[in-house]
């Protein structure tokens, strides 16, 4: 590194560590103006868009991978005791930065925000709080997020706890399994295309043929046809039932590998002791997937919170169908008061405070890497 | 064993194999009623249910019959056998024989319609791949309005939408796992002040709700301009994705032994060396479990290309979502509009599902 430095005397070497230095700030400099040229052009470019898509994704990926390459060559320029000081931090320093700026730094901001009125300006005090809390719309929201929590979580797991349960004794599981997973390659609007489709309704008259499956059903039972998604509360269920037919895939995914980790001289040991398979299920299958277990749930029920792009597409979360998510887009989006928004988000970061605290306590239980 | 033990066991594996089996056909019925309904005519697709296209029994028209003009339609009226009124033959009568009359249009019209049930087989009506054609190219539509002004209406194109959500995904994807690459290479094997402080805030940020977030960082958007673009849906990705993928790859890269690590550092290799010769290459099954999680993430995610996209470049989801709210009821275009918007990930997920349940069981809590 330090191969001219002997040649040309101490001035030389100082001169050229400092040619260095200079050098090494330019060029990130100029990889950086390259790069929001680029960006300009694409911006406002009238490109055909295949043109526009292979740039950008060109530009982006390349971009990144240029800016990291380029910054770490600037350090390993720097003199010994300085690089080895940095360069750490060029490694995790975009990281920080950027989590900080999406996630951490927001907390903040959306706390302060949560204060002020529907710009962002006056202090308010705890007006928005007391319409969040207070609001009968939010009451409504509470409600069904409860109601999403509490059925959606516990039929997404009980099913999937089954068809884990069932598939592990079948040749066929893997066939089985996939065909439950496959939903979760699906969007939530996708999902809600095909739901809307099953609970579609036209009507009463004369030569009206039902076309979605439901009401078809229902007819064929001699039952009435119904509008599902505008009956409440019912409705609520009919929107539920998706979220179980996305999640159950994955419950199953984990639970299934939990239960193929217990050890079957354990299960055999119960059968020769006389032990029926429900009670071996209940006695040894249930205890000993109990991590696991509580994992599913905790991550489904942080799902349902935030559950927003089903309700947004099948209803809006009209008919009493509103959630809390959806309310929160609503305040900032279509009636455009940043105050009550923020404080939304707020009592969502509240009700997920409990799952923050736990995974930092198992993370300090084992955090054998500091 | 005995035979009562094996009886058993068959009939036990018979009930559990029927179970599976009826879940998994509840299960696919709502996706094959989509499919089916993307590929058929919009008429046939809203005068009758997707299932007719299997063999059944359908009405069928055998003849149509024209009053003669002397025939008093306000009396009862005898026509092939039956006496019936007007009103009763406007509702349909059957005939002894098994046939129905069905009298259509007004009174003045006169003409009767004869039915009889017959077998159907499949494909007694066509199908087509029309719908597919219909919504990917998205046709415009121009109207000229009451006061004569030429509107033109942005057909919902899921063709670009498809090339946008490809521009979306395709960086939002590699940009967060090179960034959580390099820092989850720092926080497992570099020493700086400050790394054990950072790392627990970023566990405690792994299932902070998004939208504490999309308040502020829209501001920030407006101010910089980035709203409606590429840059600024790749970082808020790239921010929201952080968390968890710089996480998951710090529990992998952080088990990789440490001999391997030091002897390189013995041969003088650099840290950028190490990095990109020995740590990547040997963490590509994390990568790559992370990558198809963040990818299927991206493609099918809605609220974030709601906030920060828009309108402007409509990806998939979004532009399906707009079909639901402008033509709810045109269910060609969202049927067949659906199933657009899941090739892509459906492909990915089959061909690398593998290491998505890796990535899965790897604790999967996103905020």
């Amino acid at each position: 590194m330090q191969k001219s430095s002997g040649s040309t005397g101490i001035i030389g070497g100082l001169a050229a560590t400092l040619g260095r230095i200079l050098i090494s700030f330019f060029v990130p400099v100029i990889t950086f103006l390259i790069l929001w040229w680029v960006f300009i052009f694409l911006r406002d470019s009238e490109a055909p868009q295949i043109v526009i898509v292979l740039v950008a994704i060109v530009w982006g990926v390349g971009g990144v991978a240029a800016l990291y390459v380029v910054s770490n060559w600037f350090v390993e320029q720097l003199p010994g005791d300085w690089a080895r000081k940095l360069q750490p931090f060029v490694y995790v320093g975009p990281a920080v930065v950027i989590m900080s700026w999406y996630l951490a730094v927001p907390v903040l901001r959306t706390l302060a925000l949560s204060f002020k009125d529907d710009i962002g300006v006056k202090w308010v005090g705890l007006d928005n709080y007391i319409f969040a809390f207070t609001d009968r719309i939010m009451l409504e929201t509470f409600r069904n997020n409860l109601l999403w929590m509490i059925v959606g979580t516990s039929f997404s797991v009980g099913l999937g706890l089954l068809i884990a349960v069932l598939a592990d004794r079948t040749r066929f599981e893997s066939v089985y399994k996939a065909i439950i997973f496959t939903p979760m390659a699906i969007s939530f609007v996708g999902a809600g295309v095909i739901w809307k489709f099953v609970y579609t309704y036209k009507g009463e008259g004369v030569g009206i043929e039902e076309i979605g499956l439901l009401n078809a059903f229902v007819l064929a039972m001699g039952g009435q046809s119904q509008p599902w998604l505008s009956l409440p509360p019912w409705n609520n269920l009919f929107l539920i039932v998706i979220m179980v037919w996305l999640q159950t895939g994955y419950a199953m995914v984990v639970i299934s590998s939990a239960i193929k980790g217990i050890p079957l001289e354990l299960l055999e040991a119960a059968r020769i002791d006389g032990a029926t398979e429900v009670q071996a299920f209940f006695k040894i299958t249930i205890p000993y997937i109990k991590g696991t277990l509580i994992t599913v749930i905790t991550t489904i029920v942080i799902f349902s919170l935030k559950l927003f792009d089903i309700v947004r597409v099948m209803t809006g979360g009209n008919n009493g169908t509103n959630v809390i998510a959806n309310e929160f887009y609503l305040q900032r989006f279509t009636y455009g008061n940043t105050g009550r928004a923020s404080a939304i988000a707020i009592v969502l970061l509240i009700a997920v405070i409990p799952v923050i605290v736990n995974n930092l306590r198992e993370f300090n239980k084992d955090r054998r890497a500091f | 064993m005995n035979s009562g033990y094996k009886a058993q066991k068959v009939r036990s594996s018979l009930i559990i194999n029927g179970v599976l089996i009826l879940i998994c056909f509840f299960w696919l019925l709502p996706t094959l009623g989509v499919f089916i309904t993307s590929l058929r005519n919009s008429q046939d697709i809203f005068t009758s249910g997707w299932w007719t296209i299997f063999p059944h029994k359908e009405q069928m028209q055998t003849e149509e019959i024209t009053l003669d003009a002397s025939v008093n339609v306000d009396a009862p009226i005898e026509v092939q056998g039956i006496t019936a009124t007007f009103e009763e033959l406007r509702l349909g009568v059957k005939t002894p024989d098994g046939r129905t009359l069905t009298w259509y249009g007004n009174k003045r019209t006169r003409k009767i319609s004869i039915t009889e049930e017959q077998w159907v087989g499949f494909f007694y009506k066509p199908l087509t791949i029309n719908n597919y054609v219909d919504v990917l190219t998205g046709k415009e539509i121009r109207f000229t309005d009451a006061s004569g002004n030429e509107i033109i209406r942005k057909g919902n194109s899921l063709g670009s939408a498809f090339l946008n959500s490809v521009a979306v995904a395709v960086p939002a994807t590699i940009i967060p796992i090179l960034i959580a690459a390099f820092a989850a290479f720092g926080f497992s094997w570099l020493n700086f002040p400050g790394r054990g402080t950072i790392f627990t805030i970023v566990v405690a940020i792994l299932v902070v709700p998004l939208q504490i977030s999309l308040v502020p960082i829209l501001q920030d958007y407006t101010k910089l301009n980035l709203n409606g673009t590429f840059l600024g849906i790749w970082l808020a990705h790239t921010g929201f994705g952080l968390p968890l993928a710089t996480y998951l790859l710090f529990n992998y890269m952080s088990t990789l032994p440490r001999d391997l690590l030091e002897a390189a550092y013995i041969d003088g290799a650099s840290n950028f060396t190490i990095f990109t010769q020995l740590i990547l290459p040997l963490s590509v099954p994390a990568l790559a479990s992370f990558a198809i999680f963040q990818f299927l993430w991206v493609w099918n995610d809605y609220l974030i290309a709601l906030v920060f996209l828009g309108d402007k470049s409509r990806v998939v989801t979004y532009a399906l979502a707009s079909i639901v709210g402008e033509k709810g009821q045109d269910w060609h275009l969202l049927t067949a509009g659906a199933f657009v918007s899941m090739m892509l990930p459906l492909a990915v997920f089959f061909a690398l599902q593998r290491f998505f349940v890796r990535g899965l069981l790897a604790g999967s809590v996103k905020g």
